[in-house]
């Protein structure tokens, strides 16, 4: 069964290298968002402090919903879900091996860009640290949450929209403390606390979110 | 294309004697629409069974049904004499739809490899070069898909059926878009997979010459 979990893996990120334009996309729509911000914003340096971690948590969470819709549909137009369906095995670990492959993609290169955006808001090199780290907690809860949203909207007509009426508000708690780890930070006050909920939050819906979105695939095949 | 060449492709097989699919009082509704009701056939091993209709008949959701991709409005669907659904059945059974589950970005042999995987008969390199080569894939198995014809492209989805070990297989329409020769060289493995036992149930519009076999029909109206 791991090795059904690293072939997923290594099947979606081959599919992903061929369709590079796709993943580009994804990580320029977040340099671009979180860029114009100090543009607008002016040269303020205090304000450009305080809002750094929500920007670039929002701009995660907007760049997340974008590949989002892609997770699926492929497979779905082209019948592969359907003989992941029939394969002899969970499909939850199939669909855990795509969400990862899905992260490696599309959110695990916002969090390595996220230290270098940081410096446009003047952020000290200790709260990019706590800002990486953070991201690198919360984008596969973003990941794992989003996918339970794509596997609902599948095959839906204007699923795009549904879909982030659908998991925006449940990426709330993802942001409030993934954006508060570094807002504490510059506040004085240790982002430990944070951090932690915000590992918590990335174990539960690891063990959770698989099985709900494998029984919505199922639903959709239906 | 010599049967035994054929024959030296498949792995070991996992039939059963006494393998046996039972369809009971089945019924489907799609929409609003009763496309078939108390609809019940048994398959025994070295049996196929031809589903006949028009367009809209409900073959497609008849084979989906029998697969578990569906759930059947009443009626059930036994195999071996348990539920026809999880993990063990899926072990036993091939289904090839409609949409052949090919990818374009992926090249024949990464597309045969792959599908391997998911079905738990991860095939060798050699091995699966060896089953493009006889679908006729020879000298494409490293183009990618998207490069290839319609027809090409269905023998890549195809090539599953050279390499498959399971008793019970389900095709939706295996024939369009092939040649003759193509046809021809499904039509020897159907054969082949009949002769060791195993079970076929497809849908097709042309007429299906299987060597040494009459299927067996149901007409959905």
């Amino acid at each position: 069964m791991g090795k059904l979990f690293i072939r997923v893996i290594r099947r979606d990120l081959l599919l992903a290298y061929r369709r590079r334009a796709d993943v580009l996309t994804t990580l320029f729509f977040f340099v671009i968002v979180v860029s114009l911000f100090p543009l607008g914003v002016g040269p303020e340096m205090k304000t450009l402090r305080l809002i750094a971690p929500g920007v670039v948590w929002v701009a995660a969470l907007l760049a997340s919903m974008l590949s989002l819709q892609r997770l699926f549909a492929a497979d779905y137009q082209d019948g592969t879900l359907e003989q992941m369906l029939l394969a002899p095995h969970p499909l939850g670990v199939i669909v855990l091996g795509k969400i990862v492959a899905h992260w490696m993609v599309s959110g695990l290169p916002l969090a390595l860009m996220a230290p270098l955006l940081g410096l446009q808001f003047d952020l000290p090199p200790e709260a990019l640290g706590i800002l990486f780290i953070a991201l690198l907690l919360g984008t596969p809860i973003l990941s794992l949450i989003g996918a339970v949203g794509a596997a609902l909207t599948l095959g839906l007509r204007g699923g795009g929209v549904l879909l982030s009426l659908l998991v925006l508000p449940l990426y709330i708690p993802a942001l409030i403390f993934g954006a508060g780890a570094v807002e504490a930070y510059i506040a004085g006050v240790s982002p430990e606390g944070h951090l932690s909920l915000l590992a918590a939050l990335l174990i539960f819906s690891g063990l959770a979110t698989p099985w709900i979105t494998a029984l919505a695939l199922r639903i959709a095949m239906e | 294309m010599a049967q035994e060449a054929l024959l030296s492709l498949s792995l070991a097989p996992v039939y059963r004697p006494d393998s046996m699919l039972e369809v009971v009082h089945l019924s489907c509704l799609r929409g609003e629409r009763t496309l078939f009701t108390d609809l019940s056939f048994t398959l025994s091993p070295g049996e196929l069974l031809q589903v006949a209709g028009a367009n809209g008949s409900g073959k497609t959701s008849l084979l989906r049904m029998l697969c578990g991709l569906s759930a059947p409005l009443a009626g059930e669907i036994r195999w071996n004499n348990a539920a026809a659904r999880g993990e063990d059945f899926n072990r036993d059974l091939l289904y090839i739809g409609h949409h052949s589950a090919v990818k374009e970005e992926l090249t024949p042999l990464e597309n045969l490899l792959i599908a391997s995987t998911f079905a738990s008969a991860p095939l060798t390199e050699s091995q699966a070069l060896d089953a493009l080569n006889r679908i006729g894939l020879g000298g494409r198995e490293h183009l990618p898909t998207k490069a290839l014809s319609q027809g090409q492209k269905r023998r890549v989805g195809l090539a599953r059926l050279l390499v498959s070990n399971a008793p019970l297989w389900i095709l939706d329409e295996p024939l369009t878009a092939l040649d003759v020769l193509a046809v021809e060289l499904i039509q020897a493995r159907l054969a082949e997979h009949l002769a060791q036992q195993g079970m076929i149930v497809l849908t097709t519009h042309q007429a299906l010459q299987v060597p040494g076999i009459t299927p067996r029909q149901i007409a959905l109206s």
